[in-house]
């Protein structure tokens, strides 16, 4: 699984650099995060810039992450192609995640809103 | 010069597109083998579709195929799925079929108000989505148990292409 983590401005940005996020990778995937979530940082941000496609699998996989870092820590999104935006907002599950249209958006609300 | 007119004739020169008419493509329900099917699939439709129209077929496909591998056959080691795409002047007619178990009724809730069938998101479901997309996106959706088989069917409108290369 190519996913890494860097600390930028006191956030934890996970970069997804899988082409799919579908059910052949979702368990993985929620393992993967588990472990990188032992890091600091409040809020948790996953770059998903060279994610082309997303199924409900994958879908399933954010949503479990997210359950596993409430209710201390926020999971946010970043950088979501069309494809992928697409599940988010047909599933409504675009009015629970917090999404951004790029990484420096993102860093900037946090910034802004701090 | 029989011959020249029979390699230039239009019946000739259309063999190429009618190929791309058809998919048909028999695999093990394992979700490496669903990835591969997938990819082939779009690789053959892609220069008819839009990008969006390419993501949304993706979508119903991963969808179905997943369902089949994870329910239909389940702890089941062996089976296999077959996929066949025919395209026609509207869109895209696609069928799958299995020899799992059959496909509970509830899945296919299609006359029920998306209120009902969409998962909640305040209850930050895990599950549950896959169904949902597939009745969202997919149209004419059908399904019918035949003997030990199941048959899913549905279509996929796709716009003209005139009307692409205008836009």
């Amino acid at each position: 699984m190519n996913l890494s983590a860097e600390h930028r401005e006191g956030v934890l940005v996970v970069h997804l650099a899988e082409p799919r996020l579908d059910a052949a990778i979702a368990i993985r995937f929620k393992e993967r995060m588990r472990e990188i979530a032992d890091q600091p940082g409040t809020r948790v941000l996953i770059e998903m810039s060279k994610v082309e496609f997303l199924d409900s699998s994958g879908l399933g996989a954010v949503v479990a992450v997210m359950k596993s870092l409430a209710p201390d820590r926020q999971l946010e999104l970043c950088a979501l192609t069309p494809n992928v935006e697409k599940v988010f907002r047909l599933t409504r599950m675009d009015s629970v995640l917090s999404l951004h249209p790029d990484l420096e958006t993102a860093l900037g609300k946090g910034r802004k809103y701090a | 010069m029989p011959e020249r007119s029979f390699f230039s004739s239009p019946a000739r020169m259309a063999k190429s597109s009618g190929e791309a008419r058809i998919f048909h493509h028999s695999f093990p329900a394992t979700p490496i083998a669903v990835r591969d099917a997938l990819r082939a699939a779009l690789a053959r439709f892609v220069r008819v579709m839009s990008e969006e129209e390419a993501g949304t077929l993706e979508l119903i496909l991963a969808e179905i195929l997943n369902n089949v591998v994870e329910h239909s056959y389940g702890e089941a080691e062996e089976g296999s799925i077959t996929l066949s795409i025919v395209r026609d002047a509207q869109g895209l007619s696609c069928s799958v079929s299995d020899d799992g178990i059959a496909l509970p009724m509830a899945c296919l809730n299609t006359g029920e108000p998306e209120s009902l069938t969409r998962p909640d998101p305040a209850a930050l479901p895990e599950g549950g989505f896959g169904w949902f997309l597939i009745r969202d996106l997919a149209t004419e959706l059908g399904y019918r148990r035949e003997g030990e088989r199941n048959l899913l069917a549905f279509r996929l409108p796709l716009a003209p292409l005139e009307d692409r290369k205008a836009g």
